[in-house]
């Protein structure tokens, strides 16, 4: 695990090429603390801050070939290096580390730029090969390692961070007014846009090849569900086989997770997704695990009792971080200097938190249950849209919107609701049920209420922009052919789990302090085969994630084996307006600020943060725009009013 | 015969929900939810003003977006269920 950055073509800065390399590894020292290095080639120049996981002594990078002719700097693992380098030995190949960053080398001069398809694992990484004068650059399949790109002056610049982009003299922060309507309505930039104007990320399972004629992007993997109206590639075959493969799958995605010349922990949130993980863990290496887990004050949030029945169970080592929302608050500078985008959840903070908590017990890689409710469909939001369906089918029916007040046990305020107003809320104003977007139309309409705060300028820029159009039309030609739950589930793992799960809330959080986070669940084969599985197994009835329930029944207490679904929440708008709100609150939000940034209307967010002053209980609408607000100034003040250097002077590390 | 309390509905609604200054001009029939100056959750905030600053006691079948919609409904419910309580 680690940080890249570097260009391809002929800086034209007035720093030479080796100091402006060294610059911007710098803005990413915090993903590699262990080494850093600098290749300055001509027309191309590598940079790389290490964390050092596998092959400590040997897997230094940037490293190249045997003739010197191709380099490879690379961020994150490669979980089947072993069985790779087997292969490729036979083939005559000769290995001088133990590294997984050679077995990708020698699969580059084997394969090519297919050297991707053979890669199990959670990478970035940029190829430069002289004999062809190209450079590559690749992304994991699901998104978890980041890698982002520029044009500056007739070069080519790429980093796992923008922060190291905007070392680059010339290259300048400047908001992206429909990065910021995404957001606004999608909790996320859509790839490959990001919340820079001018920065551009590589998207999951694509592969970028720069020449000194121009880049192309190309994907060399996709996620696919068989049609709605066949049996899929697993048809005919019973439950109980189907789950015994999937336990297979399972157990060895975190078998080969494990792999690693450091000590690896657990994250164990409670749910049934870590509960799982940190069981297999258990039966595959007899060592005594440690575990991390955030609690909260709160009980609406807090999942401790859960928490500690696994710690009970497992026999683990466990430590905890309790999370306030004086913490939340404190720590949001530096939580969006590490995102680097706007947010409207304050999700990221508690993790944050936590991998500087793992930093400290001295654990560099930690294993978590990431993954799981987009592979097995385990969020509310497919129970949701099963129902509206169903209530879709006979809109006269009272009995069937009964059912609504089954979906969200956890949530006090749609608890208080009667059932014709949950119904005309789910209904979200007769969405057609042909609408490809018609399970996430209820979420999208609530967050997009959060842009009556835009200014009327962002407003005018944006004109008749239309973020869900946008959406629509980058869904797969296939899309209309797959089962409802298939189309939400595409959704959900091709959009938020890298837009905002595995980024904002999972390497930036993990990375911050050093941490890399594994996801068994994530595996690209458990993928793929959780694809083909029929619907039905996935949510049985109302009950979710139904077969991987079953695959792993007899690893968990019975109590955890039945848990319905929590999601994972922090508090919101109390965090920054309730009686510990942190200082630059009012400065920020203030008049002054507002009118200097131009995102948003003033009186709007003085409106808005009296009344969450005033109520600690505002609708989910007014939390979330509160957060967007305070995240976008913050996001300004860090990037593109030059930042307080927030990352690197951690408050969470200088209160403990 | 108890006073109308269309104008304090009317001074929370606009307090609470019209942010924006060009938002003021909200008439009285506009519905609340589909123009989007409320989302579902925010009836809730309504229901909790309407219960401990106007002083009325409300059923969960009441909350209905026939009761809630525009600050006209919420006006006429909020003074029959006044008017029942005093009568």
């Amino acid at each position: 695990m680690c940080g890249i950055a570097g260009y391809f073509g002929t800086p034209d800065t007035p720093v030479p090429a080796e100091a402006l390399l060294k610059d911007m590894i710098g803005a990413v020292a915090h993903r590699g603390p262990d080494e850093h290095a600098v290749v300055v080639k001509p027309g191309v120049g590598f940079a790389h801050a290490r964390l050092s996981i596998i092959d400590i002594a040997g897997g230094k990078q940037p490293m190249s070939n045997a003739d010197d002719t191709v380099w490879l700097i690379f961020n994150g693992e490669i979980f089947n290096h072993i069985e790779l380098r087997r292969t490729l030995e036979a083939l005559g190949r000769r290995f001088r580390t133990r590294s997984d960053t050679e077995v990708i080398l020698h699969l580059y001069e084997e394969k090519g730029l297919d050297c991707v398809d053979e890669l199990n694992g959670d990478f970035s990484f940029a190829i430069f090969d002289s004999r062809r004068n190209r450079l590559m650059l690749a992304r994991d399949r699901m998104g978890v390692r980041p890698l982002f790109y520029t044009g500056h002056k007739g070069c080519f610049y790429f980093a796992s961070e923008v922060k190291a982009l905007l070392k680059v003299p010339g290259v300048k922060a400047e908001l992206d007014p429909y990065a910021l309507d995404e957001i606004f309505t999608l909790w996320f930039p859509l790839s490959p846009r990001t919340a820079f104007r001018n920065v551009r990320e590589l998207p999951p399972g694509h592969v970028l090849t720069a020449t000194p004629a121009g880049q192309s992007v190309r994907p060399y993997w996709t996620l696919n569900f068989p049609d709605a109206d066949g049996d899929g590639p697993l048809g005919g075959r019973g439950e109980a086989d189907i789950a015994e493969e999937l336990r297979a799958l399972l157990f060895d995605a975190s078998r080969i997770r494990l792999r690693s010349d450091v000590p690896v922990g657990a994250y164990l949130s409670g749910g049934l997704d870590s509960s799982i993980i940190t069981a297999a863990v258990k039966q595959i290496t007899p060592d005594a695990l440690r575990t991390f887990s955030v609690t909260f004050e709160s009980d609406e949030f807090d999942e401790r009792d859960e928490q500690q029945e696994m710690v009970r169970a497992l026999a683990t080592r466990h430590e905890e971080l309790a999370s306030s929302l004086a913490d939340i608050g404190r720590d949001f500078p530096a939580v969006i200097a590490h995102t680097e985008t706007p947010l409207l959840r304050t999700g990221p903070a508690p993790l944050f938190a936590l991998s500087g908590l793992v930093n400290r017990a001295g654990f560099k890689v930690v294993l978590t249950g990431e993954g799981a409710d987009e592979v097995f469909a385990g969020y509310d939001i497919f129970k949701e849209a099963k129902l509206r369906r169903f209530c879709a089918a006979q809109p006269g029916s009272r009995l069937r919107t009964l059912l609504y007040r089954r979906l969200y046990p956890y949530l006090p305020q749609l608890q208080n609701q009667s059932q014709s107003s949950l119904a005309a809320f789910f209904s979200a104003g007769g969405a057609s049920l042909d609408d490809p977007l018609y399970s996430h139309l209820p979420r999208f309409r609530t967050t997009a209420g959060t842009k009556l705060f835009l200014s009327r300028d962002m407003r005018d820029r944006l004109g008749d922009y239309d973020a869900l159009a946008a959406l629509r039309e980058s869904l797969p030609a296939d899309f209309s052919r797959w089962h409802p739950l298939s189309q939400t589930q595409y959704l959900e793992s091709s959009y938020l789990l890298p837009g905002y799960i595995l980024s904002s809330q999972g390497d930036r959080m993990s990375m911050a302090h050093s941490v890399e986070g594994r996801y068994p669940f994530l595996d690209h084969r458990l993928v793929e085969f959780a694809a083909n599985i029929p619907p039905k197994m996935k949510i049985r009835a109302l009950r979710e994630k139904h077969i991987l329930r079953e695959a792993v029944r007899d690893l968990l207490p019975e109590t955890i084996a039945d848990r319905p679904k929590q999601p994972y929440r922090a508090p919101e708008s109390q965090s920054f307006a309730g009686p510990q709100a942190p200082a630059y609150v009012g400065a920020q939000l203030g008049r002054a600020a507002i009118d200097e940034n131009g995102y948003f209307d003033a009186g709007a967010v003085e409106k808005l943060l009296a009344k969450c002053r005033k109520r600690p209980r505002v609708g989910t609408r007014d939390n979330m725009a509160l957060v967007g607000i305070v995240s976008t100034q913050l996001w300004h003040s860090e990037f593109v009013d030059g930042g307080r250097a927030q990352v690197g002077r951690d408050p969470s590390r200088a209160a403990a | 015969m108890q006073n109308d309390v269309t104008s304090e509905i009317r001074e929370f609604v606009v307090d609470n929900f019209l942010f924006r200054e060009d938002m003021d001009s909200v008439s009285d029939s506009e519905s609340l939810l589909e123009n989007g100056l409320m989302d579902s959750t925010g009836v809730l905030e309504l229901v909790a003003f309407l219960e401990s600053d106007i002083g009325i006691d409300i059923q969960d079948d009441e909350i209905v977006p026939d009761n809630f919609d525009s600050i006209e409904k919420i006006s006429r419910y909020a003074n029959a269920k006044l008017a029942k309580n005093n009568g």
